[in-house]
């Protein structure tokens, strides 16, 4: 992981709350910050981009100083090369669509323009929108203008301050697709806040947990979102553990999917997604139950040979949601987690390095497809 | 049509009438776009700072809305007489003394209706609030792009209201412009000075006339602001609500001409 940014922000505000961060981004790929409100992640994006000036503050993107307190170095918002998305759309009522698109693009130097007009129009399917006023959009529409927007200045480093918080969830549907594809597409990386765990896990590659203005854990999602010191690292955050996968393909005679992940095959209700494409799956901690031998003659078809890696005794986190012991499991690679009760744990004298069978009963595909 | 003077519509008027209206008109036409010039960076100033000294300089230029005009007047002519700071100043830069002068008239009448200028820029640029100009940074505007394409653009019913409010103020105003102008024929007596020597000699059906004149101007004035403060559709984004004829939330306390003494909603930090 070459790091493209490295930032250290200490700010101090009012009612006593202090951001004090330290931390580093990837040079790809959709950096999720996580957290609860008031912790600090719209604070720490709006540093980044230079809309609120840390006095103890430190910034390097892709080799480039944006800012060093200690030399007094800082860079304004308008010479950064950021898009930023904000959680309301901020179009410019008195600019219709294609001028709202056009006033970054038309201020970004001609030889810097990586992201042509007619591509962010058509990535976020805005033809029909162009002569339009920001007043006759929808909520999503207005959303969708405002990325577009942001992209059309080429940045290097695209932020998105929750950029879905204020839609409702058919507007949230509607935006989600365009956000994936981006992600896909886009070679820039992106720090995403949100405080919506599902959110994370569709879109982010690495998770930046913050709690009261401070790093909580840092790393890939995957890593860090089944590190079970962690759990629940969010309100609303179920546990469970997120899977790579990608389709091999759908059975007609029984109308399943199947799904190769690192760890065997997996066979899901028919899913729309097309043969050949990656999705993420979520398995919930209470759907995957442990047998020590191969269970025969059952009706659950997602069995998988697994190793023990961890165990979370009830009473070490007795705050959590959960009181039942949790189970970190390898599945060839992959990271399973198990919510098990005390009695089984005893009688199956499970402990860390045992080989096991996780059975799971319920499967989702994270993505819309 | 008023600029010809002696026309057609206006034949009814003695030609001792037309003076003071086309003085009147020249000093509003003079002092509004000096109100707009002066009033911009202050409005504009007063919606962003967090200075503790906001509070002294809104004060001070709300002052005129609260004394006497004669008070004020009083006091420019003490500040721009022979005796006085500015007027010495004022004649070392071999001028004219601005007392008892057209000069002194755009002076008074510049401060006298400044506050009627400031609070709607300033209800204005605070309703533009925080976030386009930040998106507008974001998208690579400096700060003189950002007022300039952004800001004044969104205010710009603000801008309306305030030349049109102070334009028509200055035409109205009496007190201050009698104590700093006399009432000189021709150099400094205006419509409303000229009204009140109507009256004063009984000559009502002059008075009328003048002052019937300056209340239809004053009517389609103040309709025009009313009316166009209604009519655009503004982006649905809170907090809206309605907005009163100064750029103000209508059902704050705010709602009406002086915005003063409560401070603006400041946005989060």
């Amino acid at each position: 992981m070459s790091a493209v940014m490295k930032g250290r922000f200490r700010l101090a505000r009012g009612a006593g709350f202090t951001l004090d961060v330290d931390f580093v981004a990837p040079a790809s790929g959709v950096t999720g910050i996580f957290g609860p409100s008031g912790s600090g992640k719209t604070t720490l994006l709006r540093c980044v981009a230079g809309l609120e000036r840390a006095p103890e503050a430190l910034l390097e993107v892709a080799g480039e100083v944006w800012q060093d307190e200690a030399r007094g170095r800082f860079l304004p918002t308008h010479r950064r090369p950021v898009g930023y998305v904000f959680q309301e759309a901020g179009l410019f009522a008195h600019l219709p669509v294609r001028r709202n698109l056009e006033y970054g693009w038309r201020r970004t130097a001609a030889a810097e323009r990586r992201v042509r007009f007619e591509e962010a129009v058509e990535w976020l399917g805005l033809a029909p929108l162009l002569p339009r006023a920001p007043a006759a959009l929808s909520g999503g529409e207005r959303q969708r203008v405002a990325i577009a927007r942001a992209l059309l200045t080429s940045p290097r480093l695209l932020l998105m301050d929750e950029p879905l918080a204020s839609l409702d969830a058919a507007a949230r549907e509607e935006i989600l697709p365009y956000l994936e594809r981006l992600h896909a597409s886009l070679r820039i990386p992106v720090l995403y806040v949100s405080h919506t765990a599902a959110e994370v896990l569709r879109l982010a590659d690495h998770l930046l947990l913050l709690a009261a203005g401070r790093v909580r854990a840092a790393g890939p999602l995957i890593e860090v979102s089944t590190r079970l010191d962690l759990l629940p690292w969010g309100p609303e955050a179920e546990l469970g553990a997120v899977i790579e996968a990608r389709v091999v393909g759908h059975d007609d005679v029984y109308d399943l999917t199947y799904l190769d992940f690192a760890g065997g095959r997996l066979s899901l209700p028919r899913h729309a997604a097309a043969p050949g494409s990656r999705q993420r799956v979520r398995v919930l901690a209470r759907d995957v139950s442990l047998a020590l031998e191969r269970p025969e003659r059952t009706s659950v078809l997602n069995i998988f040979p697994a190793r023990i890696v961890e165990i979370r005794e009830a009473g070490e986190a007795a705050a959590t949601a959960s009181r039942q012991p949790l189970v970190k499991l390898d599945a060839g690679g992959a990271t399973l987690l198990a919510q098990i009760t005390r009695k089984s744990l005893a009688t199956l004298e499970l402990r860390p390095g045992l080989p096991v069978y996780a059975v799971i009963k319920g499967v989702a595909l994270l993505m819309q497809g | 049509m008023l600029a010809g003077g002696r026309g057609y519509p206006l034949a009814c008027m003695s030609s001792a009438d037309l003076e003071p209206l086309w003085l009147t008109l020249r000093l509003a036409a003079v002092t509004t776009p000096l109100l707009l010039a002066a009033g911009t960076p202050l409005a504009w100033w007063l919606s962003r700072t967090r200075n503790r000294l906001r509070f002294a300089i809104e004060a001070v230029v709300a002052l005129p809305l609260v004394l006497p005009p004669t008070v004020l007047g009083f006091y420019l002519l003490v500040l721009l007489g022979p005796r006085g700071g500015l007027g010495a100043a004022w004649r070392a830069l071999g001028l004219e003394s601005p007392v008892f002068s057209f000069s002194g008239l755009v002076i008074g009448s510049v401060l006298y209706s400044l506050p009627f200028v400031v609070q709607p820029l300033q209800g204005a640029f605070e309703s533009v609030g925080r976030l386009p100009l930040e998106v507008a940074a974001t998208l690579r505007a400096g700060p003189w792009d950002r007022f300039a394409t952004v800001a004044v653009p969104l205010a710009r019913r603000g801008f309306f209201t305030a030349a049109t409010i102070g334009f028509a103020h200055t035409l109205g105003e009496f007190g201050v412009v009698l104590m700093i102008g006399g009432n000189i024929p021709g150099r400094t007596r205006v419509l409303s000075i000229a009204i009140y020597d109507h009256v004063e000699r009984l000559e009502y059906a002059a008075a009328h006339r003048l002052s019937l004149g300056m209340l239809l101007f004053s009517f389609l004035a103040l309709w025009a602001v009313y009316a166009l403060n209604v009519r655009e559709p503004r982006e649905p984004r809170e907090p809206s609500g309605p907005r009163g004829p100064l750029g103000l939330p209508r059902r704050s306390r705010r709602s009406r001409l002086p915005n003063w003494p409560s401070p603006p909603p400041r946005g989060e930090p």
